[in-house]
Order: C-alpha cells, then sequence, then structure tokens
C-alpha cells in the first residue's frame, strides 16, 4: 500500500512552550491522510482543529512527534517550500487571503511566487478560474465580489499551483448560505473530479457529512473517528462535545432512547426516516 | 405602537450610475414584547431595512414613527431614537475600541448621559446579563477570546437599555456552543427583561423556535409575514426564494405525503417526535 | 461619506485609445518631463505651447472633458487664493481698486501665470491617472525603479505595498462606514462640538481601524506565505509590460516638444 500523503506521528504542540503562558493545543496526536481522500476535521472552537490545520503546511512545527507530508518532514526547513507547492491552505477570512487588484492577478500570484514562465501563468490561471467558476469574473476587484466568490478567487488561487493536497481552514465560517453552498460545492468538485485530497476544518455538520471521513477533535485529542454515518450516530457523545448532528439523526436517537428499537441508529436524511417508517408498516 | 414603517423606499446611489432600489414601499408594525424573525436572502434589503428603525439611513420616502413621531421630525432627536432602539451589527467584535472591557461597555450609556455614578451599575448589569464574568472589567478586550468579544459588543448596546434591541445576524461566525448561547442570551432578554427583539437572520432553525412573528424580504420587499406555523404553510415559495423550512417541517410534510396521519404544522424536534410516536404507537 | 466612494478626481477610467494602450512608463517619463517643462517655462505663450500638448493628449484619449475639468474642481478655492494674493499683494501699476484693496498689472499677470501653470500641472498627471489603471501605474514604477536596486531601492517592496495598498482602500472605507455605523448606534457624535471634541470623537472610530489593520496584515502575510511567497526574487510575472514602436515616438515627440519649448519660449 503507498504511503498516506500526510502522516502525523504522536504529534503534541504547545504555544509559548516552556514559559507561563505554555498551552498545549495539540496531545499525542497519530493520524494518516491517503492522497485523494476527503477528510473533514470536527470540532468546537479551541479543540485544536485549526492548530492541526496548521502543522499540515509546515506553519507550525510540532513541539513532540513529528508530521510528514509528502515524505518530507515539515522540521525539514530548507524543503518547507516543496511542502507548501503540495499542500494549499485556504483560510477563514475571505477578505485577507486576496492581495491583488483584480481576481485574475491574485490568482496568479502563487504561480509567480513558484517563478513559472509568464505563458504558463496565463494557462494556470485560465484552468484554475475555470475549475472554480469565476472565469467571467476575472478582471473584477475583490471589493465587488461576496464572500462566497471571494473564496473560491482564494480556491483557484491555491490551484494554480497545483498542490496535491488543499487544506480548507474553516472556509465557509464567515459566509451566507449561498455563499456556503458554492464553496461546499467546489471542494467537492475538486476532490471528486480533479482528485484533490481535501483536509476540511469545520464545525458545521452539514459540510463535514460529505467527507469520505470525519476527525473530532476535542481539547487537543482526537476522540472520534470514522466514516459519517458512524460518527453521527455518536449523538450523545457529539451532543456533549456542543457539536450539532443532523436534526433526523437527533430525533432517530430519541426514539430509540423512549425504547422505539425499529429504529435504526445510523440515520442521516430526511429521506431515510421516511424510508425507515414506511418500511415499518 | 413602538415601530412603525409607513411606505418606506430607499435608493442607494441615488442619481448615479450604481443606484439601486433597496427597498421598495414597505410597510411593517412592530408591537411592543414582540420578538421579530427577520428573513431574507443576501440582498433582500433586510439590514437596509432595519438601519433605518434608529434612524442611521434616511428614507427615499415614507416615514418611520416611533410612538407615533416621526423619528426624522424636530419632535425627536436621534440621540433619543437611538436609546431607545438598540442596534447590534453583524461582527459587533470589530467595533470594539475601548481601553478596558469597561470603558467600551460604558460608552453607549455615558453618551446616553447615564451619570457618572451609576455607570459602573449599568456595565456589571450588562456584563452579567451576557454572562460575562465581573473580573474581566479592567482587562483589555482585545486580550479576550473571539466569543467573549462578541459579549462585550453586545453587552455595550445592552447596557443602554434600549426597549427595542435589534440583532444582524448575531451567530454569524460562531461554532454551534457559541451560537447557543448567544441565542439564549437573546431569549432572556426578549422573556425577562421584556425586551423587544428584532432578529435578522439567514437561519430559519434558530429563528422559528424563538420567534412570535416571521417577516420575509425578497427583493426589497415584505413577501410573507405572520406566526412561524403561518409562514412555514409557503414551503415551497420558501425554497424558491433561496429560503429553506426547518428540517423537522420537511419530513413531516415528507410523511404526510407518504399518506401518514401527522400535524405537518411544527418545526421542532420535540414536537415532530410527538407526531412520530403516534405513529409508532399505531403499529 | 458615501461621496468618498466616488472618487473620481483623477481615477481611472478604462479605454481603448492611443494614450490608454501606451506602456505606462512611457506615460510616467512623458508627464515628468511635461512637469520640468512647466518649470522651465515662464511665458504665457509657453504655457499656451504646453496646453496644446494636453489638448492633443486629451483628443488621443477620448476622454470626455468634463473628467478632467472635475479634476479642477477642487482646486477652485486654492485657484482663487492664489489670483487674490497674487492681484492685491504685488507692487506695480495699479489697473483697478477697491477700497484700500489696489490690482495691479504685474499682479494680474503673476496670478494669471500661478493659475495657468497649476492647472496645467494638474490636468497633466490626471491625463496620466486617468488612462493608466492602477495595476499598470504601480507596474511601471516598479519597472521603471528597478535599475536603482544597486543603489538599495526597494523596488518590489515598494510595489508591492502600492498594490496591496490599493486593494484595500475600498475595503477599508467599507469598514470605516460601517464602524461609524456601529458607534453612532451608541449615540457617538461626530459632528458637533470643537475642533478637539470633534477630534477626540474619532477615537472609537480609529482605534477599531487600526486593530483591524494589523490583524488584516498578519492573516495576509500568513496567506502569502502559504502561497510561496518569499520576497521578490525569482518571481515572475502575470503581466510583461512591452514597449513598442509607438512608445518610442511618443517618447521622442514629447522630449523634443519639451526641448524646443523651453528654449524658444
Amino acid at each position: 500500500m503507498a504511503e498516506a500523503l500526510i502522516k502525523f506521528t504522536d504529534v503534541s504542540f504547545s504555544y509559548s512552550a516552556d514559559s507561563p503562558q505554555e498551552f498545549e493545543a495539540l496531545t499525542g496526536i497519530n493520524l494518516e491522510i491517503e492522497a485523494g481522500e476527503f477528510v473533514a476535521v470536527l470540532g468546537h472552537n479551541g479543540s485544536g482543529k485549526s492548530t492541526l490545520a496548521k502543522h499540515i503546511n509546515a506553519l507550525l512545527v510540532p513541539t513532540a512527534g513529528n508530521v510528514v507530508v509528502a515524505g518530507i518532514d515539515t522540521r525539514d526547513f530548507d524543503r518547507v517550500w516543496e511542502i507548501r507547492q503540495n499542500v494549499g491552505m485556504v483560510f477563514q477570512n475571505p477578505d485577507n487571503q486576496l492581495v491583488a487588484t483584480t481576481v485574475e492577478e491574485d490568482v496568479a500570484f502563487g504561480p509567480e511566487n513558484l517563478g513559472i514562465p509568464t505563458p504558463e501563468i496565463h494557462r494556470r490561471v485560465d484552468e484554475a478560474l475555470e475549475l472554480v467558476g469565476m472565469n467571467e469574473f476575472r478582471l473584477r476587484s475583490p471589493h465587488q465580489l461576496s464572500g462566497g466568490q471571494k473564496q473560491r478567487v482564494a480556491i483557484a488561487g491555491m490551484i494554480a499551483m497545483r498542490p496535491r493536497c488543499i487544506v480548507l481552514d474553516e472556509p465557509t465560517a464567515m459566509l451566507d448560505p449561498v455563499g456556503r453552498q458554492e464553496v461546499m460545492d467546489t471542494v467537492l468538485k475538486l476532490n471528486r473530479q480533479e482528485g484533490i485530497t481535501i483536509v476540511l476544518i469545520t464545525h458545521a455538520m452539514e459540510e463535514a457529512i460529505l467527507a469520505d471521513r470525519i476527525v473530532v477533535m476535542e481539547e487537543g485529542r482526537v476522540v472520534l473517528t470514522g466514516v459519517p454515518r458512524a460518527v453521527f450516530s455518536q449523538v450523545e457523545t457529539l451532543t456533549q462535545l456542543r457539536l450539532d448532528v443532523p436534526q433526523v439523526t437527533a430525533l432517530a436517537n430519541r426514539l430509540r432512547q423512549r425504547g422505539y428499537d425499529q429504529i435504526p441508529n445510523n440515520i442521516l436524511t430526511i429521506e431515510e426516516m421516511v424510508n425507515v417508517l414506511c418500511q415499518l408498516e | 405602537m413602538p415601530i412603525r414603517v409607513e411606505g418606506l423606499s430607499y435608493i442607494y446611489n441615488a442619481g448615479q450610475p450604481m443606484e439601486k432600489l433597496a427597498l421598495n414601499n414597505v410597510s411593517l408594525a412592530i408591537e411592543d414584547g414582540e420578538f421579530i424573525g427577520l428573513i431574507g436572502h443576501t440582498g433582500s434589503g433586510k439590514s437596509t431595512l432595519v438601519q433605518h428603525f434608529n434612524g442611521l439611513l434616511k428614507p427615499t420616502k415614507g416615514r418611520i414613527y416611533l410612538d407615533g413621531v416621526d423619528i426624522h421630525s424636530k419632535e425627536i432627536t436621534l440621540r433619543s431614537v437611538r436609546q431607545q432602539v438598540g442596534m447590534v451589527f453583524q461582527y459587533p467584535e470589530y467595533q470594539l475600541f475601548g481601553e478596558t472591557v469597561f470603558e467600551d461597555v460604558a460608552f453607549g450609556p455615558k453618551n446616553m448621559g447615564v451619570p457618572e455614578h451609576q455607570l459602573a451599575e449599568r456595565v456589571e448589569w450588562a456584563l452579567n446579563l451576557v454572562g460575562l464574568d465581573i473580573g474581566l472589567k479592567d482587562r483589555s478586550p482585545f486580550e479576550l477570546s473571539g466569543g467573549q468579544k462578541r459579549k462585550v459588543a453586545i453587552a455595550g448596546v445592552i447596557a443602554m437599555q434600549p426597549r427595542i434591541l435589534i440583532l444582524d445576524e448575531p451567530t454569524a461566525g460562531l461554532d454551534p456552543k457559541g451560537r447557543d448561547e448567544v441565542l439564549s442570551l437573546v431569549s432572556r432578554l426578549h422573556q425577562e427583561e421584556k425586551t423587544t427583539i428584532i432578529l435578522v437572520s439567514h437561519s430559519m432553525e434558530d429563528i422559528a423556535r424563538l420567534a412570535t412573528r416571521l417577516v420575509v424580504m425578497a427583493n426589497g420587499e415584505i413577501v410573507l409575514e405572520g406566526t412561524p406555523e403561518a409562514v412555514f404553510q409557503h414551503a415551497d415559495y420558501l425554497e424558491r426564494i433561496g429560503l429553506g423550512v426547518p428540517q423537522m417541517k420537511k419530513l413531516l410534510q415528507a410523511l404526510q405525503e407518504q399518506g401518514f396521519d401527522v400535524h405537518p404544522d411544527h418545526y421542532t424536534i420535540e414536537a415532530a417526535e410527538g407526531e412520530i410516536v403516534k405513529i409508532l404507537e399505531t403499529k | 461619506m458615501a461621496m468618498m466612494r466616488n472618487i473620481t478626481i483623477g481615477q481611472y477610467i478604462p479605454g481603448e485609445s492611443v494614450i490608454h494602450r501606451l506602456d505606462p512608463r512611457t506615460k510616467i517619463i512623458a508627464t515628468f518631463l511635461y512637469i520640468v517643462l512647466l518649470f522651465l517655462v515662464n511665458t504665457f505663450s509657453g504655457y499656451a505651447c504646453s496646453a496644446l500638448l494636453i489638448l492633443l493628449a486629451v483628443a488621443l484619449s477620448r476622454l470626455p472633458i468634463k473628467y478632467i475639468l472635475r479634476g479642477i474642481r477642487p482646486l477652485a478655492f486654492i485657484i482663487i487664493l492664489t489670483l487674490s494674493l497674487h492681484f492685491f499683494m504685488t507692487e506695480g501699476h495699479v489697473i483697478f481698486q477697491v477700497g484700500f484693496l489696489k490690482v495691479t498689472q504685474e499682479g494680474v499677470v503673476r496670478g494669471l501665470m500661478m493659475v495657468s501653470r497649476l492647472v496645467l500641472l494638474v490636468v497633466g498627471t490626471s491625463i496620466l491617472t486617468l488612462t493608466t489603471s492602477p495595476i499598470l501605474l504601480t507596474d511601471g514604477i516598479e519597472s521603471l525603479l528597478k535599475p536603482l536596486k544597486g543603489l538599495g531601492v526597494p523596488a518590489h517592496e515598494l510595489a508591492m505595498m502600492m498594490t496591496i495598498a490599493l486593494r484595500f482602500i475600498p475595503t477599508l472605507i467599507e469598514e470605516t462606514e460601517k464602524i461609524m455605523k456601529a458607534q453612532m448606534a451608541r449615540g457617538a457624535d461626530f459632528e458637533s462640538g470643537n475642533i478637539f471634541q470633534r477630534a477626540k470623537s474619532l477615537i472609537p472610530i480609529l482605534i477599531p481601524l487600526f486593530i483591524n489593520a494589523f490583524r488584516r496584515a498578519d492573516d495576509l502575510a500568513v496567506a502569502m506565505e502559504a502561497r510561496g511567497y518569499r520576497g521578490g526574487e525569482g518571481r515572475t510575472r502575470f503581466r510583461v509590460l512591452r514597449f513598442t514602436y509607438k512608445d518610442a515616438v511618443a517618447l521622442i515627440f514629447v522630449a523634443v516638444f519639451v526641448v524646443v519649448v523651453s528654449i524658444y519660449f
């Protein structure tokens, strides 16, 4: 079996290590992400999920344990730029990622940094804008775009660098429902169509549900991991962690608790619930 | 009648190439003690509408009345209007400026003429209400966590003790835990302090549980109005204009379509549970 | 406040004219030469010739006259002040008298010359900014400064700073409006009181603006690093400036014009 694209081994991380303000944000993390996977990291604010994300592209390095990305240890200073070419990152605030005065120029920023020849830059910008569906907006200024559009431009900017993996740190937290839909559609397309590995950091269960695998974090540790169906059926655990479950799943759980065992414990959608009730006839 | 809006129209950038009709002949009356949920997609005009209630925007056409008095007339000052109609903007933590939490929260009441010796009491009361520890009052607001900052910002508005409180997407950017805390705070204000609440939101689920009346906007107009039950009857229309109905309502409607004898007029998990138990008992 | 969104003084108006298509460097250098000319010339006929050059540029740029004139409007106060100062304060042959105010012939001449120079200066530079987009302007400046890198001029960094500043100006304006409204909703008053009170009332706007600006800068730096930015070394460009024969012609023409006019007038 091929080596995992991203591998965390016994990773711990403390902010302000060895000082009075030392705060251990990650403890004993073991995690492997295969190429082509779509992994969601779920947890409330302060659970350590963003800290985890920043270890994947070497914005942070562990205080204990190690992180290996595409065969490169993130502590290897000289190869940091190689790592960042393999792992792109999109952040929460749509505005604070766009540096240029027009969309196409911003998407070109990454390739420019890589020293790619001009004609190739043009090709990549065209490709990336096409993939995220922002081609008609290429001459617009950032402030003329909606939140969802800005995030798509940020994603295009990453794609233009042709990374193998993209980490998205709460990309929809500041967006309205339309924007959230746009971004999630784009993310799914990148994973399913282009085979890009996706690591999505979020606290929204409607997004985590779309992933191949969910990793739930609490106080710097991984507390639950598995496919969406398996994770969301653990309603009590998730509720204790102050995380949402789909309303139907919570409903199914309540019914089971009242003794109605006919209701299975892994319902995720309205259709499934309706089918179950119909089949009970 | 606290707030009455009559024939309100508002045009952005009037007379210029980017002119836009943001509000089109809107009329609305808000009673004391109501909890209004104002819903609409981005660009529907909901933020523009509420900014007229405290005079931040002036109507292009139409009038706003507070207790029967036109707020732009000489009979009332805007300052008085803004003391009675408080407003919490989106991401209010971006507006914090005080050297200490106390200073920031005291800003509103101070501007409204609350005397020095009463400020401490007010600030303490407001911090208590939002669930922040009084001990934080001498800290710099910028040292606090995101959730705490937001509470400080909300406390800053509540400290003016407005009769009517407008909140524009107060849960934006918060995780489920933070969202629950803010919504329960708003509910407390409504139930215990008897503040009239106008909550602007995208989220049907958030609003459905708390609101006594829903006002749905689209393209600068009010398109639906009424109790949550009444409004959710129009599920198809709401879906078409890009707003959903709560999941539970959809479930019950789907069950009804399959021939089950359920009341589709519920939208909370508890109520849906009750309906489904009825089905299961008949098996 | 809404007026700030509509700053059209010297703002870029897209177009396809000959002037629009010139390399920004050509236009920058031409403008520079033109300014030099204005300061070398000392006669009305000289200014008249300079005006001719401008009219030629305006005609070729196909810009509606109203945009040019808009640039002059804010100068109205300075123009009147300058004229008044020169009219009334210059010693010489009195041609007109109102009360104790004397208007001299020399004063009129001097005043009009100063004003002409001012107006021509403003109109000349606004042709540059009206026909060249901010991106191209910064590209042009960066390119022209690059040879000076050896002398310690950080051409790339300056250009990067300018681009980012330009990118965030509209965003910051929007943010200022939002903050103002939020503070007004809390009873803040920016209009009344003397100058000190009004300055103090700006604190609730300036502090959040600054703090947010620093946060943005932080976020932006991290985002740029995540996209492989590590300074100007080894960077290629999306947009490449290209000098064509039209640029050469324009430059030579302007250079010759400047030399000739400055000698003869």
